[in-house]
């Protein structure tokens, strides 16, 4: 987090020095994206934490946590391949899951899917690629995400 | 009053009031449960709200000094390795959720991009983003973002390979649907 911040701060610096004007509208543009992404992360802190209460770290680790298994990797990969959620958003939820005992490759899987595999956007896919493609690019997408965390999984 | 009620039942703060409201309750009755509900949501709304902003900051800076014209000038040539290269680039340097790469699919396709290439894109549209990554590294550490990049890429750069394998000798083109409603 705190390299985040030094980078931030040196490219906050570095673009002063050379286009204030330019500056100016990047900063605008982030916090607009800020604004508009926090109620959703309201939302989601809010849900979290209802749900971190109703279910005790021993269950959660016990079904995601490190040896958790295949099984793990499985609930990881349905909940990613049919959730809608954000990516700015996708990361901080992925923090508070990893602090509240869930293991790494369990998270990778959940991530991977979350972006690579899209269930609820599958009609809009098969628009523009037709359906027999977008379900393969999908189910592709889905075993490679286990394979990703599979091989995070030996390392972390 | 009506009027009021309904304007705050439309906005996406509505669950938000509806927590506050459900706090405030739970102090007077003295609802335990509440209390460490309360203090969850507490510890990670402290940790968002300092470091969001400045992520975000980040984001917007990236995206002004990167201009992805200068990128997308360069995708078409060849369907080589060149060609893949050119079109991982162009993909890190986007943001936004996988349903916003089809457009750039489509575009991609009208440009002569390879089948091999096109999936690619999609591929590390949504897994290499730059400001992507800088919210993994953020919140999941370097070590774990460097990791899932390296072993990530390859395997969508097979999904290429094998999506194209596929459809080599079929019929496949990528097709622009009829401008829709944007519901954003």
């Amino acid at each position: 987090m705190k390299i985040l911040l030094v980078m931030t701060f040196i490219a906050l610096v570095l673009s002063l020095v050379s286009d204030r004007k330019k500056t100016v509208s990047g900063i605008k543009m982030g916090l607009k994206l800020f604004v508009g992404l926090l109620p959703t992360v309201l939302n989601i802190l809010i849900l979290v934490s209802i749900f971190l209460y109703l279910v005790p770290k021993e269950t959660l680790a016990n079904l995601l946590g490190k040896n958790s298994g295949m099984l793990g990797l499985m609930i990881a990969a349905v909940l990613g391949s049919v959730s809608l959620i954000p990516m700015f958003i996708t990361y901080p939820l992925a923090a508070i899951l990893l602090k509240s005992g869930v293991s790494y490759q369990v998270l990778a899987v959940f991530i991977t899917t979350l972006l690579m595999v899209g269930v609820l956007t599958l009609p809009l896919e098969a628009k523009y690629f037709g359906l027999k493609v977008s379900i393969i690019r999908n189910v592709l997408s889905f075993i490679g995400a286990l394979i990703i965390g599979l091989v995070i999984g030996i390392f972390l | 009053m009506k009027k009021i009620i309904l304007m705050i039942a439309e906005t996406e703060y509505i669950l938000a009031i509806l927590f506050g409201i459900f706090i405030l309750i739970s102090r007077i009755f003295n609802f335990a449960p509440a209390k460490i509900i309360q203090a969850n949501f507490w510890l990670f709304f402290v940790e968002m709200i300092t470091f969001l902003p400045f992520m975000f900051i980040l984001v917007g800076l990236f995206d002004i000094w990167f201009p992805k014209e200068r990128v997308e000038k360069h995708i078409g040539e060849g369907s080589g390795i060149k060609g893949t290269i050119w079109c991982i680039l162009l993909a890190m340097l986007q943001a936004g959720p996988l349903y916003g790469a089809f457009p750039v699919a489509y575009l991609l396709w009208k440009k002569g991009c390879s089948i091999k290439n096109i999936f690619i894109y999609l591929g590390a549209f949504s897994t290499l983003k730059i400001p992507m990554l800088t919210f993994e590294i953020g919140f999941l550490g370097l070590k774990f973002s460097l990791l899932r990049t390296v072993v990530t890429l390859p395997v969508f750069i097979l999904i290429g390979k094998i999506m194209e394998m596929y459809l080599r000798d079929k019929k496949f083109e990528v097709k622009q649907p009829l401008l829709e409603k944007k519901r954003m």
